[in-house]
C-alpha cells in the first residue's frame, strides 16, 4: 500500500505545474534544435563547395575542354540540355496547366492532376531507362543530348503543369468576366488576359522547375554518357555539369576530385542564384 | 454543348490533349519497363525477386534483386527514422513557435535544402559527411554496441547507414513543408479550446494539433518515403556499391546497394540483352514500389485537405 502512495505522489509531482512547464520549455528547445540540425548540413555543403571549389575556378577551367583540365564542355552541355528541355517541356507543361486551370472541372482533369502528382515524385532513374530505351536505342543509336533532353522534360512537364495551374487559379474570376464582357472569346481572354495576369507566378515557378531539373543527374546518367570535347551534334554524346561531378568524384586522381568540387561550385552557383533571385523577385511582387 | 469547331472548342480540345502528356509519359515508362523486363522475368520468374545472385557471365547468368530491395527499404527506413522527427520539429517550430521575424528566413533556408542538386549531396557525403559519421557515430557504436548484430562490422563510412543519413537530410524539406501546411490547416478554434482548459503549448500540440492533423502528417511521411526510395545519385555515391550475395544486408555498417544505385552503376555497361533486361526489371520493381507509396500518400493528403475545407488550396 505504501509503495502505491509513493507512486501517486510521484504522479502528482510529474503532472504538476512546474514539471509541465519544464516539459514545455524542453519541447521548445528540442524543436529549435531540429531547425538548427537541418540547417547545419546546408551551411556545411555551401561552405565546403565554396572552400574547395574556389581555388579551382579560373578562366581556363571554365572554357578549356576536358583533356586540358577544363569543364567547358560540361557547362556548354548543361546549357544545351536546359535549352532543349525547356523547348520541349515548357510548352507542354504550360498548356496542360492551362487546361487544368480553365477547363479542369471534370473527372478527366482530376485524373490528369493525379497523374501529374505521381509523375512529379517519379524515381528519376526510371525516366533515364525509358529515354534510353526509346531514344538512344531507336533513334540516335548512342547517348545524345536529344535523349537527355527528353528524359529531363519528362520530369519538367508535370512540375510546370502544376505551377501553371496554381498561378492561373490565383487570377480572380472578375478578370475573366471583364475580358469576356468586352467581347473576347474564351480562348482569346485566356491567352491575352488570364495568362499575362498569372505571368509572375508562372515565370517564377517555371524557373524554379528548370533550376531543379538542371541539377538532375540520374536521368542524364543513362542518356548522355559524358564527353571531353565540346558539342558535336545532336546525336553524339555530350557532357553536363552534374554528370561531370559524378564521374570525377569516382576517380582516384586528386586533381579530378578537385575538378568535381570546382564543377560543383559552378552548378550550385547556377541553381542557387536562380532560386534566390526568383524568390526575391516574387516576394517583392507579392508585397506590392 | 456547342460542338462546332469554334476557336474556343479547338483551344479546349488542343489543351485537353496536351494535358494528357503526363499520362502518356507515365504509360510510356510503364510500357518500356514491362516489355524490357519480359526476358529476365521469363527466364527467372519469381526467383528474380527472391534471389540474391547477380552474375552476368554469359551462360551462367543468374539475377536476383532481393538484396537491393532490402537495401532500398533499409536506407529509406533510416531516412524516415531520422528525418521525420526532425521535420516535424521544424514544422512545429515554424508554425507554432517561431517569432515572425525569423519565420520567413528560416523556412526559406529549409526550402533551400531542396534546391541543392542531389549530386552535390553525394559529393558532400562522399568527402565530408562520410568521415563525420565514421568518426563520431559508427566507430563508437560498433565499439560499445557491436554485440548488437546491426551495429557489427568494420565501419568505414560507405555503407547503408551513411546512405540513410544523406537521405534523411534530403527528405527534410518535403516532409517539413507538407506537415507545415497540415499543421497550419488545423483550425485555431481547436488550439483555443485546448488553451482554454489550461494546457501548455506542448500539450496542445501533442494532444490536439498533431492528432487533428494525423493523417495529413502520415501522408507527408509517405511522400518523404517516396522521395527516399527513388533517390539515386547521392545514394550511389555513398553506399559502397556491393553487388551480388555480399550486398545482402546483415549489418548497417556494410557496403550495399539500393535499386536505383544498382541501375545507375550497371545499366550502361551491361553488354548483353539479358543483363540489360535484368536492370530494366530492377527498374520495374522500383517503379511498382514507388507507385504504391505515392498513391497511398496522395489518397492520405487529399483526404485530409478535403476534410479541412481546402485550407491549403
Amino acid at each position: 500500500m505504501s509503495s502505491w502512495s509513493w507512486l501517486n505522489k510521484f504522479r502528482q509531482w510529474f503532472n504538476g505545474y512546474r514539471v509541465r512547464k519544464f516539459k514545455n520549455r524542453l519541447f521548445f528547445v528540442l524543436c529549435l534544435l531540429c531547425v538548427v540540425i537541418a540547417i547545419v548540413p546546408l551551411l556545411s555543403i555551401l561552405f565546403e563547395v565554396i572552400a574547395r571549389g574556389t581555388p579551382e575556378v579560373n578562366l581556363h577551367f571554365l572554357i578549356a575542354n576536358g583533356l586540358q583540365g577544363g569543364i567547358g564542355p560540361a557547362i556548354q552541355g548543361t546549357l544545351i540540355l536546359i535549352g532543349l528541355t525547356s523547348l520541349i517541356g515548357i510548352p507542354l507543361g504550360v498548356l496542360s496547366g492551362v487546361y487544368l486551370a480553365e477547363f479542369g472541372n471534370n473527372k478527366y482533369a482530376s485524373w490528369m492532376r493525379t497523374t501529374n502528382d505521381i509523375l512529379t515524385e517519379f524515381p528519376s532513374i526510371v525516366v533515364g531507362i525509358t529515354a534510353y530505351s526509346i531514344i538512344v536505342v531507336n533513334i540516335t543509336g548512342k547517348p545524345s543530348p536529344l535523349a537527355g533532353a527528353i528524359a529531363l522534360s519528362f520530369m519538367l512537364v508535370p512540375i510546370v503543369a502544376r505551377t501553371t495551374e496554381e498561378s492561373m487559379k490565383l487570377v480572380p474570376n472578375s478578370v475573366r468576366e471583364a475580358s469576356m464582357a468586352l467581347g473576347a472569346r474564351r480562348w482569346r481572354s485566356i491567352i491575352s488576359v488570364v495568362l499575362p495576369s498569372a505571368k509572375g507566378g508562372l515565370i517564377t515557378g517555371t524557373l524554379l522547375a528548370v533550376a531543379r531539373v538542371a541539377g538532375e543527374t540520374a536521368p542524364i546518367l543513362l542518356t548522355i554518357l559524358g564527353n571531353s570535347y565540346f558539342f558535336q551534334g545532336f546525336n553524339q554524346p555530350i557532357d553536363a555539369l552534374p554528370l561531370r561531378i559524378f564521374l570525377d568524384s569516382r576517380m582516384p586522381q586528386p586533381e579530378l576530385q578537385a575538378q568535381a568540387w570546382g564543377a560543383a561550385l559552378i552548378l550550385i552557383l547556377i541553381v542557387l542564384s536562380l532560386n534566390i533571385a526568383v524568390r526575391l523577385i516574387s516576394r517583392g511582387r507579392l508585397k506590392r | 454543348m456547342n460542338r462546332k469547331l469554334t476557336g474556343d472548342n479547338i483551344f479546349k480540345i488542343l489543351s485537353g490533349v496536351i494535358a494528357a502528356s503526363a499520362a502518356v509519359i507515365l504509360l510510356l515508362n510503364a510500357d518500356v519497363l514491362i516489355t524490357g523486363s519480359v526476358p529476365v522475368l521469363q527466364k527467372f520468374g519469381a526467383s528474380f525477386l527472391t534471389g540474391n545472385n547477380w552474375n552476368p557471365v554469359v551462360g551462367r547468368e543468374s539475377f536476383g534483386v532481393l538484396p537491393y530491395v532490402l537495401g532500398t527499404l533499409i536506407t529509406s527506413g533510416i531516412a524516415l527514422l531520422i528525418g521525420v522527427p526532425l521535420s516535424l520539429g521544424i514544422a512545429i517550430f515554424l508554425v507554432e513557435m517561431s517569432p515572425k521575424v525569423v519565420k520567413v528566413p528560416l523556412s526559406y533556408l529549409v526550402e533551400l535544402l531542396a534546391a541543392v542538386p542531389s549530386v552535390i549531396y553525394g559529393l558532400w557525403g562522399l568527402f565530408v559527411l562520410r568521415f563525420w559519421i565514421t568518426d563520431y557515430i559508427e566507430i563508437p557504436l560498433s565499439k560499445y554496441l557491436g554485440w548488437i548484430p546491426i551495429f557489427s562490422g568494420a565501419p568505414f563510412g560507405l555503407d547503408f547507414f551513411t546512405a540513410g543519413v544523406i537521405l534523411s537530410i534530403m527528405i527534410i524539406p518535403t516532409v517539413a513543408s507538407v506537415s507545415r501546411e497540415v499543421i497550419s490547416a488545423v483550425p485555431d478554434s481547436v488550439r483555443e479550446a485546448a488553451y482554454g482548459i489550461g494546457a501548455t503549448k506542448w500539450e496542445v500540440i501533442r494532444h490536439w494539433v498533431l492528432s487533428y492533423g494525423r493523417s495529413g502528417i502520415f501522408g507527408a511521411v509517405i511522400l518523404g518515403l517516396g522521395r527516399a526510395v527513388g533517390e539515386t545519385m547521392a545514394v550511389t555515391m555513398v553506399i559502397g556499391n556491393a553487388v551480388g550475395p555480399i550486398a545482402m544486408p546483415i549489418t548497417l555498417f556494410q557496403p550495399g546497394q539500393t535499386l536505383p544505385s544498382l541501375i545507375a552503376n550497371g545499366f550502361l555497361e551491361a553488354p548483353n540483352p539479358l543483363e540489360k533486361s535484368a536492370y530494366v526489371g530492377a527498374g520495374l520493381v522500383l517503379l511498382v514500389i514507388s507507385l504504391l507509396i505515392n498513391i497511398v500518400a496522395h489518397v492520405m493528403v487529399t483526404r485530409v485537405l478535403k476534410v479541412k475545407g481546402g485550407a491549403v488550396e
